[in-house]
């Protein structure tokens, strides 16, 4: 278990990168506390697996130093390093049984042989194979084979990090559940730093204590899942957390009101004169329809109950926005504008959320 | 599920049919039946039954070249597996290098037979050989027309040259379809380079090492042509293998009924060994999968 380090790091799979876009990575420095679970979000191809390559030692960076307790392993080789890593499909040695897949890690370091049965029966126990060990892994399904592969990532107590690689797409999804709380447990028992890649929301939400966010090769926030959902720090933060993503408004900012399509709207809190492109991201739980006059004008288009609340999809200036009303709200006939609750409004300018005056003191 | 009858389809099946009488069973029977016979020319025959066969599985010449054969097949398939894995673990795996090395490793497969023993009849001569020449400035004795230990070492040399390539060119098709994940999780596994090769390589490899092992065997079981240029079959008998010894038989001495005996027994041999074989590797195949 270690400390992990990242300084400089960036990472392009050109030989000669010459601007910012030729790289995958881009530059980046973080911690990983020791002990933590974390979970690397983003869409595909947004840097996520060269990230985490780079920890694991399978891809040398471009630049930069990654650091493990302090100690420079950047030009390490995977095996010095003592990390587990699960891939998104499974690997397994085919012409071996399940126990000797298992014991494979221990085994390559020579471990004690009682030892070694001890913690294969366990982790069996622990993926639910305990009757299927004297099995060759060849014939067996793509779960199975994906639940040796974790098994084999958790078999080594002593790694200094376990890394996932969005692990769970071949599993069942009533198996994911059981899986991904396993891993929470095993994580809790044994204070493992994890770092898990995904680009499911739910997953990396109830995974991690803390999300990592990643979009086009850069980190874009880092926080826990109730920062990412009340403060996005980016817009790609607000689309991609989230059901329905935050909407987005084109405004001119102005101390603490912003202009929307030529409706003022109250911000809850001043805001320094802004350049670039200016926009109010609001999420749809914080949109309440209105009947009396108030607020921007806005058309519904279609309303969609999905069981635990209704999202409403409307049409304000020629633009999509949802906004959730709750499972029993009635919702009007005549509504025609929505009003925002002040404590929901984040503000950005090129992308980025601005802080408002009274936070920043 | 209800069956379909359709006797019509057998016209279907017509093809395949009178292409393969053609190109084998008749021939086939041409021989069998020349085997069962015996002719002392002008074309008439008289039936001899079984004698041929039992006259064959007596004679030690047969019995001396099936004996050379078994020998010349277990060389060259114990040289040019390990080397041609060797050689394909250590190809370049992508960019221009790597087709490059294909195209080199190709070239002896596209040489014709005889000219691949021509090749080496010339190479290995004394007087104008290089490699003749060279073994002769150097003090060593060699002697290929002569000396039966420089005759198999020059044919066995042949062979490796010429057919290594197969293997390696199948053992690389094999290494090229292994995800890189495999071998990121043997990394991350801290497996030894040797238990890479050991339970990721070679399993993955197995099945077109099993194609290769067959061709190779079939194919050295069945050498004539390479031989009968560089030796002739020489020293003495030396290199007289299998298919040599029959063509001596049945257009040099014109042993028509013998000959034939001989080529259907060579054929069983050939077919059993073959058998023997996929029925084993099909069954190794089965055991892994339960």
């Amino acid at each position: 278990m270690a400390k992990i380090t990242l300084d400089n790091l960036a990472h392009s799979y050109l030989p000669n990168p010459s601007s910012e876009n030729d790289f995958a990575l881009k530059e980046l420095n973080h911690d990983w506390t020791d002990g933590e679970a974390y979970a690397l979000l983003g869409s595909s191809g947004c840097g996520k697996s060269t990230l985490l390559n780079i920890i694991s030692g399978l891809l040398h960076p471009s630049q930069g130093r990654i650091l493990f307790d302090d100690k420079d392993v950047t030009h390490a080789p995977t095996a010095e390093r003592n990390i587990a890593q699960v891939f998104q499909f499974p690997v397994v040695y085919d012409t071996m049984t399940v126990r000797d897949n298992l014991a494979f890690p221990l085994r390559n370091r020579g471990d004690d042989p009682k030892y070694i049965a001890q913690r294969v029966n366990q982790i069996a126990a622990m993926i639910g194979m305990e009757d299927r060990l004297n099995q060759k892994a060849r014939g067996l399904t793509a779960d199975a084979k994906q639940k040796i592969s974790l098994g084999r990532g958790m078999v080594r107590e002593d790694v200094n990090a376990l890394l996932f690689d969005e692990p769970l797409t071949v599993i069942d999804p009533h198996m994911k559940w059981e899986l991904r709380t396993q891993l929470k447990a095993l994580h809790h028992e044994f204070g493992h730093t994890m770092i898990y890649v995904t680009h499911d929301q739910t997953e990396a939400l109830t995974f991690a204590d803390k999300v990592v966010v990643m979009y086009d090769g850069r980190v874009v926030q880092i926080g826990t899942p109730q920062e990412l959902f009340e403060r996005p720090a980016h817009t790609f933060v607000g689309y991609f957390i989230g059901s329905p993503g935050m909407n987005l408004f084109d405004a001119t900012i102005d101390g603490s009101t912003a202009s929307i399509s030529g409706t003022q709207i109250d911000l809850g809190a001043g805001y320094t004169p802004q350049t670039g492109r200016t926009q109010v991201g609001v999420r749809p739980e914080f949109i309440k329809l209105s009947t009396d006059g108030t607020g921007i004008p806005a058309r519904i288009q279609r309303i969609e109950d999905v069981g635990r609340h209704k999202i409403v999809r409307l049409d304000v200036n020629g633009q999509q926005i949802a906004a959730i009303a709750d499972e029993g709200a009635n919702i009007a006939a005549d509504t025609n504008r929505i009003v925002f609750d002040p404590k929901g409004i984040n503000v950005y300018a090129d992308d980025w959320r601005v802080q408002p005056q009274q936070e920043a003191a | 599920m209800n069956k379909t009858v359709n006797q019509k389809a057998w016209f279907l099946v017509l093809p395949v049919l009178v292409l393969v009488a053609f190109s084998a069973v008749i021939p086939l029977m041409t021989v069998v039946n020349y085997s069962v016979q015996d002719t002392f020319g002008n074309n008439q025959f008289f039936w001899a039954g079984l004698e041929w066969f039992r006259e064959m599985l007596d004679s030690e010449r047969m019995w001396n070249a099936l004996t050379r054969q078994l020998a010349f097949s277990a060389i060259i398939l114990a040289i040019e597996i390990p080397l041609g894995i060797f050689v394909a673990l250590n190809m370049p795996k992508k960019g221009f290098w790597a087709s490059f090395c294909l195209v080199l490793m190709s070239l002896p497969l596209l040489i014709p037979w005889n000219v691949v023993g021509t090749i080496w009849q010339i190479f290995g001569r004394v007087d104008i050989g290089l490699l003749g020449y060279t073994l002769d400035k150097l003090g060593i004795s060699y002697n290929y027309t002569q000396d039966f230990i420089a005759a198999w070492a020059t044919l066995i040399v042949m062979d490796v040259w010429h057919w290594t390539s197969l293997v390696a060119l199948l053992a690389y098709a094999g290494l090229q379809s292994i995800p890189d994940a495999y071998y990121q999780a043997a990394k991350i596994d801290q497996a030894s380079r040797w238990k890479v090769f050991r339970y990721i390589e070679l399993p993955k490899m197995a099945g077109v090492l099993m194609i290769a092992i067959l061709l190779r065997f079939m194919d050295s079981f069945m050498i004539y042509t390479e031989p009968f240029v560089v030796t002739g079959g020489g020293p003495g008998n030396a290199t007289t293998f299998l298919s040599i010894d029959l063509v001596k038989m049945a257009m040099g001495q014109f042993d028509l009924g013998p000959a034939a005996a001989f080529s259907i027994m060579y054929f069983l041999v050939i077919l059993l060994i073959s058998w023997v074989f996929y029925t084993v590797m099909t069954n190794l195949d089965k055991r892994d999968g339960v």
